[in-house]
Parts: structure tokens; C-alpha cells; sequence
């Protein structure tokens, strides 16, 4: 079995659903010949032909817009957007027609796409190439919003997502797809949305992250377990339909929760599992919810990035603080 | 491979000016505004069976329209779109798709949706603000209303992807106002549609009015339908209060897009008599003289001309249509108002294809709220 990293995975859930399953299409900017400007979608244009992968106008809006158009006769278009900063020009598309189509017909009309794009800061993009729109799309009711943060998870989750009978936003953190490879068996088997996946078990405090950001949320459980402190380390993975239960079940054995996110904390999808934690699970804390995440600030270009994103030194501190209550 | 063009122009000497293109638009006409042929007719209506039908369709969708807006002023159904003056568009748009095309409708176009098969009873549940009404008993694939201008479009073009993929002879129908044509989302659609020469048909309901602005500030072009030209599409104006040219058109369209001819755009030229919704007053900002004067164009009067002057049609016949219009129109009431609302959980019941477990404990609790209320 071959390791792969996180974009190699993306490359292989796609092929392999587009084999599987006539009505996949890939469609996007750049992602015919060029195989994507990540490689994303490499070969799969010599593989299942101009008419399934198809290099469409620079046009977002549209993008997006035709997805709709396609899902909603059949076909279960997988849209590519190359970068966040783009992603703006579908909202329009993805708020007021994906993810409502099902519900203003009664089902009679579905959207089952899958609108891919990357996110996150860490590769000294340029500007409008490293935001975390997360949260933007995990408020719109209809859709699902899926990061996945290895490349096990993305392969499995991006078929889940693409077999899913409704609209789905897949978020790729850039910082991930060439950092490191895992053994991706290319079995066809999907995970499961709508699930959180405990990564780590632990006994003193639950750190909950997702995307690139749980690679911090992991290095500071490691240091963390140097000074006798047990972490549990949760990854959200599918922010919207949020699986609370998990973070609630784990809380009640740590007591102490930490939310990693790179996005900017106002209305962050931290402040989400906060306010639930706040709701469902007060008692079984022992100190306030901690947040470590992006500032309230535009996503600042490269000189300054590691200074925006949470690194685990901001985690260690957290989890110390949250140590503080007895 | 083959030079391009562009690379061509780099290495030739650059002209101090380039000939593009010379355009001229065509607009299509068969009646004038009394009701005369002005040039042979197309075959369908050569005898007085479909031009009869397509009459009662006007007439209908016209008094639709005027119980619509009657029921909304009386509070039985929210804010309506009325199509007053326009109806010929819609019914001719519609006369001329197949059961199996597929109409992405604004939400002017009650007229092509009740010639399509949707129901008036539908039309009045989704104006009175309940979901059900855009689960169309007739055109299950037709897309609903669109209130976001112009975002329709790119569903159509996305849906003509899909037929032509799957080797289908049927064809996306879009149709959009003037303001759309402003858009984005516009021009993306018919760019996108000309590059792979998709089955979908653009209309433009050009009623000279995007609520209270007039077409002079919406464009600078002559006209709407050179917009195509930009896309590579062909692009024709015809006579929009004029049945008979709207549905030749719209049919020609259809059955070039069929055979692989790829899109068109066809801008119908109409007025909108009424207000741009039960929520506006048009006096606020247009001269009742502009509007007195574009009665004369009307559709319904020029068709029943026509029909009159062949003898295919009387006061009789035309009284007779007016009882049934009323008739079905009254059944239809009479069956929306006898339909009880949804209950909370329809909010819920098709959000996603199986309702999240998160989700369930937000249902159970609106159920429970709706039941303490009474």
C-alpha cells in the first residue's frame, strides 16, 4: 500500500468515485489538463474525458451556479474553487439555491455537490489564498461543512461527501496537502459525517480542533504529556452537522476544554461548541472554555502568518490556564 | 498545433484598428398592434385549434394575475409579482418547450408555469408563503421561482450540461427580466453555454423596468440581445406582446439547441402595465401618460383581433372564457384555502435527505412549543 499525502488522497477518492459512479463530475478552474493548480485533480481528465472533468470559464459565481444546475438533473457535480478568497462569488449560489433546493421543492428537487476548496493559512500564499471561511458556510441551515486533517481522513470524508445526498462544502487546509503522507488503502470505504473522531485519548483536558490546526492541537498534547498532563485531542472534521455528543462525552471525563481554530474568533465556529458546552455540559467543568485561535484581524500576508495562527506554544498556554482551576 | 489567433495578432504588425464583428439584431414580428399578419404565419398557427389555446392561456394567466392581486390586498396571500402586459411572453416561452425541457422561471413568470402545469393552486400556496407550493404536481424537473435575479441562470446552463452529457434531447428554458441581464451571473451563463454550445434557451422578459428603474439606466446597449454577441451566442429581439413571434422564436431556439446548435438569447420586448409587485406603487416614479400609451400594445386585445378578424372567435366564446377562467380560478381558491398550514416540522422535514440527530431535538421542541401555543 502506497503512502499518499492529503492532495494525493483527494486525487484518489476522486478517481475512485468517478470509476465507481458515472455521474461524478469534476468541474473547476484549471482542473482538466493542469490537474488543478494543487494537483488535486490530476489526471483525471486522460482518465474519464473532457466532458467529466471539465475546465470551466473564470467564473465562480458560476461554478457553483451550474453545480445547482447539474445536481439538481442527476449528476453529482464536484466543483473545484482554488482558493477561498473566491469562494465569496458562491455564496449567493450555496446560500439562497443549494443549500435550500431540497427544502423549497419538499425534496422534490436535490443538490447533491460537493464544493471543494482549500483554506488556511502557513504557505506564504499570496493575499486572499489563506482564509478560514469555515464558519461562514457552517451557519447556512441545508449544507454541510467538511475539513478534513490527514490524508485518511480526506479520502474518506471526500467520498462520504460526494455519495452525500446534499450540498457539501469540503475545506482542504493548504498547509496539509505536502506535509506529511499516511497509508491510504484505496478500499472505496468512506468515513462517517457528522462525526467527530477522537485522535488522541486523554483523562485531564479535551482540546478540540480540526483541519491544519489539529496538527498544533497534537504537538501540544505531546508536550503536554511531558509535564504528566493527559489531553484528549478531538477532531471536529464535520463542522456542520456538528456532532456534539462526542465533545460533550469527553468533556464530562476531562473537565477542562480547549477549542483550537485558525479562522478569527468573533463568530467563530469555536464560539459555537463553547456556547454548547456552556449549554450541555456547564457542570462538568472545572474551568472556563478556552479559545486559541486566528485575532479579529484580515488574514495577514506572509511576514506575518505564523504570528496570526495559533501555534502550540498559544495551546500549551491555554491548557495551562484551564490548569489553573481546581 | 495551430497558431492562435492571439498569437498571431503578436506577431503580424497591429492594425491601429480591428473590424470585430458588424452586428445586426433581428427582431422577429407577425401581428401588428391591431391584430394584422404582417408576414405569413408560422405552421401552429395556421388553423384556429392551438392559437385558441394559447388565447385562453393569456386570458387565464391575466386573471390569475388579477385574483392574485386582489387576494393579496385582502391579506389572503403575501406580496405577488403580477405579469400585467407581459403575459405573452410567458405563455408563448411556454407553448413552445416540451413536457420533458426544463423552465428556470423569475419570479414574474406565472403565466409559462400555469401553461407548464403548474397549479394555480400551487401558485397561491407558494405566494402565500408555504413550501409546498414549488412542489409542482405537473413539471416535477422544472426549477421553482427565483427571487435572487438573475441566479437562475447559471442552474439552467448547469442543466443543459447535464442533458448534453447524457446524449438528452431536451433543453433548459431560462427566463429572466431586464435588470438580470446587469448581472453577472448573466453573462457567466450564456459565456459558459456558448463554449460548449449547451441546449438552453435565455429570454429576456424586457419590460422596460427593474422596479423603479428604467432601461436607459440599466444598460447603454441598443439593445439586450447583442449581450450574446459578446458570449459567442446568437442573440434576437422579437416582439414580446406578440404571442405568435415569442413561441416561433422560443421554438426555433428549442429545436437548434436540440440538434446541437447550442444557446440562444432571445429578448422579448414588452412592458410591464403594473407594478413591479403588490409592494410597489409605479406612480412614485413613472408617468401614468407612459403607461397609458403602452396599452395600446397589449397582447390579449392583439391575438383576439387577430382570432376575430378569421372569424375563429366571438363575444360569445369570449364570455364564455371569462366564466371558466373565474371558475377555475374559484376551485382553486376553494382548494388553497381549504389546505391547513404545515405543521413546524415541515421546517425541518426536508432540510437534508434524513433529518441530522442534531436536528431532531430542534424539531421535537418546535412540534412542542406549536402544541403549547394551541
Amino acid at each position: 500500500m502506497a503512502e499518499v499525502n492529503l492532495v494525493q488522497a483527494i486525487n484518489m477518492a476522486l478517481a475512485h468515485e468517478m470509476a465507481r459512479d458515472p455521474d461524478v463530475i469534476v468541474l473547476g478552474e484549471d482542473v482538466g489538463a493542469n490537474g488543478g493548480v494543487f494537483r488535486a485533480t490530476v489526471d483525471l481528465q486522460r482518465r474519464f474525458g473532457l466532458e467529466r472533468v471539465l475546465d470551466t470559464p473564470l467564473a465562480e459565481g458560476l461554478i457553483a451556479g451550474a453545480a445547482v444546475g447539474m445536481a439538481a438533473q442527476g449528476l453529482k457535480p464536484v466543483a473545484e474553487i482554488q482558493f477561498t478568497g473566491f469562494i465569496h462569488a458562491c455564496l449567493d449560489q450555496i446560500i439562497n439555491h443549494a443549500a435550500r433546493l431540497r427544502h423549497r421543492t419538499r425534496g422534490r428537487l436535490t443538490c447533491p455537490m460537493v464544493l471543494r476548496s482549500t483554506c488556511g493559512a502557513g504557505i506564504h500564499a499570496p493575499e486572499h489564498h489563506s482564509e478560514s471561511p469555515e464558519a461562514i458556510f457552517a451557519h447556512v441551515p441545508g449544507v454541510r461543512v467538511v475539513i478534513p486533517s490527514s490524508p485518511l481522513r480526506a479520502y474518506g470524508l471526500l467520498l462520504a461527501a460526494i455519495r452525500d445526498p446534499d450540498p457539501v462544502v469540503f475545506l482542504e487546509p493548504t498547509r496539509l496537502y505536502r506535509l506529511f503522507k499516511q497509508e491510504v488503502p484505496d478500499d472505496g470505504e468512506a468515513l462517517p459525517l457528522d462525526a467527530c473522531f477522537v485522535e488522541r485519548e486523554g483523562r485531564d483536558v479535551t482540546l478540540v480542533s480540526w483541519g491544519a490546526s489539529l496538527r498544533e492541537a497534537l504537538a501540544a498534547a505531546q508536550a503536554l504529556s511531558a509535564e504528566g498532563i493527559a489531553a484528549e485531542v478531538i477532531d471536529v472534521a464535520t463542522l456542520k452537522i456538528l456532532d456534539m455528543d462526542t465533545i460533550l462525552e469527553s468533556v464530562a471525563k476531562t473537565g477542562r476544554c480547549v477549542i483550537v481554530h485558525e479562522a478569527p474568533r468573533c463568530a467563530g465556529f469555536g464560539a459555537e461548541i463553547a456556547a454548547n458546552l456552556a449549554e450541555h455540559g456547564l457542570l462538568a467543568l472545572f474551568a472556563p472554555v478556552q479559545r486559541v485561535t486566528g485575532y479579529d484581524v484580515v488574514t495577514p500576508l506572509a511576514r506575518l502568518e505564523q504570528e496570526f495562527m495559533p501555534g502550540t506554544a498559544r495551546v500549551v498556554d491555554a491548557v495551562h490556564r484551564a490548569m489553573e482551576y481546581r | 498545433m495551430q497558431e492562435s489567433r492571439h498569437e498571431a495578432a503578436q506577431r503580424a504588425e497591429l492594425p491601429a484598428t480591428t473590424v470585430v464583428a458588424r452586428f445586426q439584431i433581428g427582431c422577429l414580428r407577425y401581428l401588428d398592434q391591431a391584430g394584422d399578419a404582417l408576414q405569413p404565419l408560422p405552421q401552429f398557427a395556421a388553423g384556429p385549434e392551438t392559437l385558441t389555446r394559447m388565447y385562453q392561456a393569456l386570458v387565464l394567466a391575466r386573471a390569475f394575475d388579477a385574483k392574485a392581486i386582489a387576494l393579496q390586498r385582502t391579506g389572503k396571500i403575501g406580496t405577488y409579482a403580477a405579469a400585467l402586459g407581459q403575459e405573452a411572453v410567458g405563455v408563448g416561452t411556454a407553448f413552445a418547450m416540451g413536457a420533458e425541457d426544463v423552465l428556470f422561471p423569475s419570479y414574474r413568470e406565472s403565466a409559462a408555469m400555469l401553461v407548464r402545469g403548474v397549479t394555480m393552486e400551487e401558485l397561491l400556496l407558494y405566494w402565500a408563503g408555504d413550501e409546498r407550493g414549488s412542489n409542482f404536481s405537473g413539471p416535477r424537473a422544472d426549477f421553482p421561482i427565483c427571487v435572487p435575479v438573475a441566479s437562475q441562470a447559471p442552474h439552467a446552463a448547469g442543466a443543459a450540461y447535464a442533458f448534453k452529457l447524457r446524449g438528452e434531447r431536451r433543453v433548459a428554458v431560462c427566463v429572466l427580466g431586464d435588470g438580470a441581464t446587469s448581472k453577472g451571473d448573466f453573462y457567466e451563463a450564456i459565456n459558459f453555454a456558448g463554449v460548449h454550445a449547451l441546449p438552453v434557451v435565455f429570454v429576456i422578459n424586457n419590460n422596460g423596468w427593474a422596479i423603479s428603474v428604467p432601461l436607459r439606466l440599466q444598460t447603454a446597449a441598443q439593445t439586450l440581445a447583442q449581450k450574446a454577441i459578446a458570449a459567442g451566442v446568437e442573440g434576437l429581439q422579437v416582439d414580446g406582446n406578440d404571442v405568435i413571434a415569442v413561441r416561433d422564436a422560443v421554438e426555433r431556439a428549442a429545436a437548434k439547441a436540440r440538434s446541437g446548435g447550442g444557446p440562444t438569447l432571445i429578448e422579448a420586448l414588452t412592458y410591464r402595465l403594473g407594478d413591479h409587485t403588490t409592494a410597489d406603487d409605479a406612480t412614485r416614479y413613472r408617468d401614468p401618460e407612459e403607461v397609458k400609451a403602452q396599452w395600446r400594445f397589449e397582447p390579449i386585445a392583439r391575438l383576439r383581433a387577430y382570432l376575430s378578424g378569421r372569424g375563429w372567435w366571438d363575444k360569445e366564446r369570449e364570455e364564455a372564457l371569462h366564466g371558466q377562467c373565474a371558475e377555475r380560478i374559484q376551485k382553486a381558491l376553494d382548494a388553497f384555502e381549504a389546505m391547513p398550514p404545515p405543521g413546524p416540522e415541515a421546517m425541518f422535514d426536508h432540510l437534508y435527505a434524513s433529518l441530522p440527530k442534531a436536528l431532531q431535538a430542534q424539531r421535537a421542541r418546535a412540534i412542542e412549543e406549536h402544541r403549547r401555543r394551541g
